[in-house]
């Protein structure tokens, strides 16, 4: 069966980007087949587990549980979009490596957006917050306390004047 | 895992969303926030000919305070009514429920509608429009007619919308005693999961400390959320304490039908509902008496 094709505009990470795309095409499976954006990770792909978080519009949502054609006309965020201009690690990336926040990495991409999504809107949040930003984001290496330690370190870092 | 194929069609307003569902009736289904529907095209559970997409309705997201009641549109995000302080001065038990639905980021896309159609027997906000006798607009075509909470719910997953009908607006009643407490508790494996059980409650009293007014109920135990509006009644007029609330909650529980699954027996779930209107109660009458 051939399935009807709906074109489609959508900002990610600054770059308009045109396409056509079938009507069930998550907006994971877009990001990663058409662009090549490969750094948004597909875990359970029913909601659960959080490793395909993007920022639509500025704020988190899942990518898994959205179709590509609902993004039309609508701006996203990936992991790519995440590093300085000159490709190195943001304050927040770095603060990972610091304190050793990821170890296979697999969540770790929803766990940065749903991370910097907490710290654009709450530069200094409590451990507390950290903790419920992350709470839709699993993880099975760390045991999720280095992830709570690398967002506050990139709080306190940021809070120093880095940027 | 991928969804099974169909036709989209994004609604620039009811109007248009309301004729796209009397063309396609029973082939089509109404997306909103996608939180629980995409899973279940993507289980294959459901296989609807076209998703008629109601998330730029602009029409369909506000919050309007009224004397009496909030009413919403309602394809008004979780993540909206749950950061809106307004509301919860006037409707506490929004805010109280959504700490427990999902987490940000199913919030953040979630909708207050979309959880009330989805009708899933464990959710937290049918439990609450359940115990506060919502109100829920239903628009088709054809006109609009107007639902309270108990006549909307069918069974689980199961509603009394029509096939060529859109939820368009939830009026939540705001109580307009003084010294009015509520409380919300659940028990599930882990946040964000669906719960085992839930219960809520909203109490006014009088400042001699006697209940004026009471509703409370329980979600997870029968096949909707299901409020007690004659236990709730015996209350009024009296000071609840642990045994009052005790004895009320046993005849609660003895009346739920709860289901046995992999996450608990229906004898735990029954206890478990219980002890949680045991405690929320409790905790709504203790608000309701900490009002100055």
């Amino acid at each position: 069966m051939s399935e009807w094709l709906y074109p489609i505009a959508i900002e990610v990470n600054g770059t308009q980007h045109a396409s056509h795309v079938t009507a069930r095409t998550s907006l994971v499976d877009w990001l990663r087949e058409h662009l090549h954006l490969t750094g948004t990770h597909i875990g359970c792909e029913h909601g659960i587990c959080g490793a395909c978080s993007v920022m639509l519009d500025g704020e988190p949502v899942r990518s898994c549980l959205m179709y590509a054609v609902q993004a039309d006309g609508h701006r996203i965020t990936t992991v790519e979009g995440l590093q300085r201009p000159d490709g190195s690690l943001s304050v927040l990336q770095d603060s990972f490596c610091e304190t050793h926040g990821l170890q296979c990495g697999y969540c770790t991409p929803g766990m940065l957006i749903a991370a910097q999504a907490l710290l654009n809107t709450n530069p200094r949040p409590t451990e507390a917050e950290i903790r419920n930003a992350i709470g839709g984001n699993l993880c099975r290496c760390t045991g999720y306390q280095q992830i709570v330690d690398a967002i506050a370190l990139a709080a306190r870092r940021m809070a120093e004047g880095a940027t | 895992m991928k969804s099974p194929p169909f036709e989209y069609a994004r609604a620039a307003s009811i109007e248009e969303a309301c004729e796209l569902l009397s063309q396609h009736g029973d082939a089509a289904k109404v997306i909103a926030g996608g939180q629980s529907l995409v899973p279940m095209l993507a289980f294959r559970l459901l296989r609807p000919s076209w998703l008629i997409d109601i998330n730029e309705i602009v029409a369909l997201k506000f919050v309007a305070l009224d004397t009496d009641a909030v009413r919403m549109g309602a394809c008004t995000r979780q993540c909206v009514v749950a950061r809106d302080d307004a509301l919860a001065a006037r409707v506490p038990l929004l805010r109280q429920a959504l700490a427990y639905v999902g987490h940000t980021q199913t919030r953040n896309r979630g909708t207050i509608g979309g959880s009330l159609v989805h009708a899933d027997p464990s959710a937290e906000l049918p439990l609450v429009a359940q115990i506060l006798g919502a109100q829920l607009v239903l628009r088709a075509k054809s006109g609009t007619r107007t639902l309270p909470a108990s006549a909307f719910f069918a069974g689980p997953m199961m509603t009394n919308v029509h096939a060529d009908e859109c939820l368009e607006e939830i009026h939540w009643p705001v109580w307009r005693e003084h010294k009015t407490g509520s409380a919300f508790t659940e028990i599930s494996r882990r946040h964000g999961d669906f719960a085992i059980a839930a219960a809520a409650a909203q109490i006014a009293v009088n400042d001699d400390g006697h209940c004026t007014r009471v509703t409370f109920g329980v979600g997870g135990g029968a096949p909707t959320p299901i409020a007690f509006p004659e236990l709730a009644q015996s209350l009024v007029g009296q000071r609840m304490d642990q045994a009052k609330a005790r004895a009320v909650a046993h005849e609660a529980a003895a009346a739920l039908e709860p289901d046995s699954d992999i996450h608990a027996s229906a004898a735990y779930r029954r206890h478990l509902a219980g002890v949680l209107v045991t405690r929320v109660l409790q905790q709504a009458y203790a608000a309701a008496r900490a009002v100055q």
